[in-house]
């Protein structure tokens, strides 16, 4: 034993292990009991209180397991980590899915040892219990030691890079995919729904990676112009009983006029203020739709909005005399659906132009100029960029696709009101952007996919959502300040010569 | 003029509530240069513990008003500042060496997280308090109109004004607030004449928390219904309040806090007050294309 202990790790040092889960169960206490402990609740006649001590010690016990467990791992000890995770982990995820794997009996009785009401939250316990197994594992393998920071960073650096790569193959196959979703056997209507929902939102995210991701201004009143683009169509539609392909050119005009309106006076502002500025904007824009009542008709919105039609064939069952329709055109039998997928098909094309012109605009001069602006402001000027020019067409450029895609939110809905754009919708677009890795394409498809086609598939966790979102911003950006999938390529790479030295010998030769 | 006198009296009121709040984002910026997002959750939680401090109180039947005022004040301003603390831990350290855009979106993360945190818990409906001050003075008495101080007022501008000496008192003649001064001017030096620089910025953020926790209790007296999406609004504010007043100066702080308070009472007033939030963020817009160091401010010089 004692040979042991000298080649193996120092012993666990008690004191330091019960003061740091001592504090942290504290803190997680005094953090929990007042808002967790108590709910104020509606009772006829005012509030009542309702207590939840159980939740708080249970998150507070949890809080303190859960710190002994680091502690024991950053001071080289896996053994007992593992010995008590992997357990939890196995008897936690089988109360969870008792349900679908046992009979009612034992069901109940499973079910008790679940440590909190909300199935959401049992479920994070059971991850965090799985993670610290596994953490457990490497380190044991690894002879004690756990992964350090620059090892992981390197990791995660060399997965970017990968997907980044395995993105040319993957990208058609996606896109393949995507094209025939709609005829595959499981798509009926509500998967379509869904899959234009997310089409939508990479749209956005694509439209919002220009002026954040490549160009570096942190925008967060993106939905103006989602609002902007939304609101020209629905009026031009209202007033001018136009269309929707010929409002669509027009409702990104309107939407990067209003980007370099509200760019113009404000692009020379640094990072942090140019995104404070840009919420107020995107504030300003929703209060002013909401209150011109005579004009965009205020909180009870616009409805009515036509939808698009097909080169000019409309997709209704019962037309008006004399006009030909998408089914009696083809001579097909009318169905729902139609309108759906040619929504879809779309909204598809839509941001397969935007993500094409983003692609190729990276190669032009411009496009070199926002990422070069992005890294240093200074030394761009002084290398003769216009810095303000060049922001302001970032900023109208992803403004004019945050356009295009309102004009489809509106002619997708038949409906808008002001309560469609709030600072949220800004939040998740940017969130998407960030989580992907900014400036990553590929990047923002997975995010989306992620942070708007998960919700929907699991209805059931709708409320914890917007909690996700705001955690999952958080702990990327602790953990991986440049995003999931970020891993930067040199744009340009000189092919590689040999020192200058041997150059001169062989030329002398 | 009787109505100008009350609208004087509602927007100093409304202002010392934006100042409390400014002086967190302020201080926060002064030694971090981060804008604290999250702060006008830190308001809104301040706020709905001591809603439930009040309903706890009176379900155990402490009613005396100055007791109950007193036990409220110090719950919420001992239990709030536990979240900005750890809000700081967790999101905020160890993105300090990061890009400043890095630190804002973990802040804007956070606001998120803490508002749905508190929507989860206490629910989405708004949550009514009973009135628990009353009556007031009545003077400048005319046919139709008469302006109104209310006691109520008349607490909010005295224990503001109380907060505010104690707190300069803290920052001025403290051994914490001179460290706090310190880091304030330069992290780096600070840190080499043995400032403990971590706990000094826990400690900022810490004070912050407990004036915006004050503002929280104040705000729910004064409108008497609070829901988990006041932190928003009032956060905008309280940093226009800050950038007003110079971001990084204490007293701005508070002068850009009275001054919205009262731009936003008089514009409600006079004006239409449906445009009022507009005002504000015009404000914001005006004041950082013409002035960015502020009123009070000390301009901020980039180096290469």
């Amino acid at each position: 034993m004692i040979g042991e202990a000298s080649a193996g790790p120092a012993p666990i040092d008690i004191q330091e292990l019960f003061k740091e889960a001592g504090a942290t169960a504290l803190i997680i206490f005094a953090l929990t009991f007042s808002l967790v402990g108590f709910k104020s609740e509606d009772v006829p006649g005012g509030l009542a209180i309702i207590t939840r001590f159980d939740n708080v010690l249970v998150a507070t016990f949890l809080a303190f397991v859960g710190r002994v467990g680091w502690v024991l791992l950053r001071q080289g000890h896996p053994i007992p980590v593992l010995v008590i995770a992997v357990p939890v982990t196995a008897i936690l995820t089988t109360a969870l899915l008792s349900k679908a794997l046992f009979s009612a009996e034992i069901t109940t009785v499973l079910e008790r040892i679940l440590p909190f009401g909300a199935p959401v939250i049992n479920w994070l316990i059971t991850i965090l219990a799985a993670v610290f197994a596994i953490r457990a594992a490497v380190a044991l393998q690894r002879a004690g030691s756990a992964i350090t920071a620059e090892e992981r960073e390197e990791m995660m650096d060399r997965a970017g890079a990968r997907v980044q790569r395995a993105a040319r193959v993957v990208g058609p196959l996606f896109l393949a995919f995507a094209i025939i979703l709609p005829f595959l056997p499981m798509a009926d209507r509500r998967v379509i729904d869904i899959a234009i929902l997310v089409v939508t939102y990479i749209m956005l995210g694509w439209g919002l990676n220009i002026v954040v991701g490549l160009a570096g201004l942190l925008d967060l009143g993106y939905v103006a112009f989602y609002a902007v683009g939304a609101y020209s169509y629905a009026l031009l539609a209202q007033y001018y009983d136009l269309g929707f392909w010929i409002c669509l050119p027009f409702a990104g005009l309107m939407a990067a006029s209003a980007g370099i309106i509200l760019g113009f006076p404000v692009l020379r502002l640094r990072g942090d203020y140019l995104a404070i500025v840009t919420l107020g904007f995107g504030e300003m824009i929703r209060i002013i739709l909401l209150n011109w009542y005579e004009f965009t008709n205020g909180p009870d919105g616009l409805s009515g909005i036509p939808r698009p039609t097909f080169f000019g064939l409309p997709f209704t069952r019962n037309p008006p005399e004399g006009v030909e329709t998408f089914h009696s055109f083809f001579n097909l039998t009318y169905s729902s659906t139609d309108r759906i997928i040619f929504l879809y098909y779309v909204i598809l094309v839509m941001a397969l132009a935007t993500n094409l012109f983003t692609l190729r605009i990276r190669k032009l001069p411009i496009g070199r100029a926002w990422e070069a602006l992005r890294e240093d402001e200074i030394a761009c000027r002084s290398l003769g960029i216009n810095p303000r020019n060049t922001k302001l067409t970032a900023f109208a450029i992803g403004a004019m696709f945050g356009g295009f895609g309102g004009a489809f939110f509106a002619t997708r809905l038949g409906f808008i009101s002001p309560e469609s754009f709030t600072f949220i919708e800004s939040a998740v677009i940017l969130a998407i952007v960030v989580l992907g890795g900014m400036g990553s394409q590929i990047g923002v498809v997975f995010a989306a996919i992620l942070l708007i086609g998960l919700p929907e598939v699991f209805r059931e966790l709708h409320q914890y959502r917007m909690l996700a979102f705001g955690a999952a911003m958080v702990l990327i950006m602790v953990w991986r300040p440049q995003g999931l999938l970020a891993h930067r390529e040199p744009t340009l790479r000189l092919p590689e010569r040999p020192p200058k030295a041997a150059r001169l010998a062989g030329a002398r030769k | 003029m009787e109505y100008f006198t009350q609208q004087l009296i509602n927007g100093l009121t409304l202002g010392a509530i934006y100042g409390m709040i400014a002086i967190g984002y302020t201080m926060v910026y002064g030694i971090i240069g981060m804008i604290n997002f999250a702060h006008g959750e830190i308001f809104m939680i301040g706020a709905f513990i001591s809603i439930i401090a009040f309903l706890l109180l009176g379900t155990l039947g402490i009613t005396w008003v100055p007791l109950a005022l007193l036990i409220v004040l110090l719950v919420a301003m001992v239990l709030t500042p536990v979240y900005c603390w750890a809000l700081e831990r967790v999101a905020y350290r160890p993105l300090r060496d990061s890009p400043r855009l890095a630190a804002l979106i973990t802040a804007i993360g956070m606001s998120i997280f803490l508002q749905n945190y508190v929507q989860l818990l206490q629910g989405a409906r708004v949550k009514p308090l009973q009135p628990v001050i009353t009556g007031g003075f009545e003077f400048m008495r005319t046919a139709n109109f008469s302006v109104v101080l209310s006691y109520l007022q008349i607490l909010i501008i005295v224990l503001t004004i109380t907060l505010m000496a104690v707190f300069t008192l803290l920052i001025h003649r403290t051994t914490m607030g001179r460290a706090q001064r310190a880091c304030e001017q330069d992290l780096g030096m600070a840190a080499l004449v043995g400032v403990n620089v971590d706990r000094t910025i826990s400690f900022t953020f810490v004070v912050g928390a407990t004036l915006a926790s004050f503002a929280g209790m104040v705000f729910l007296l004064n409108y008497g219904v609070i829901d988990f999406f006041i932190g928003f609004l009032a956060g905008i504010k309280a940093f226009t309040a800050a950038v007003l007043g110079g971001i990084g100066s204490l007293p701005g702080a508070m002068l850009g806090g009275i001054l919205i308070g009262l731009i936003e009472a008089f514009w409600s007033a006079y004006f239409t007050v449906e445009y009022k939030d507009v005002a504000a963020y015009s404000i914001l817009v005006l004041v950082l294309i013409f002035r960015p160091t502020g009123l009070l401010g000390k301009p901020d010089i980039e180096k290469v």
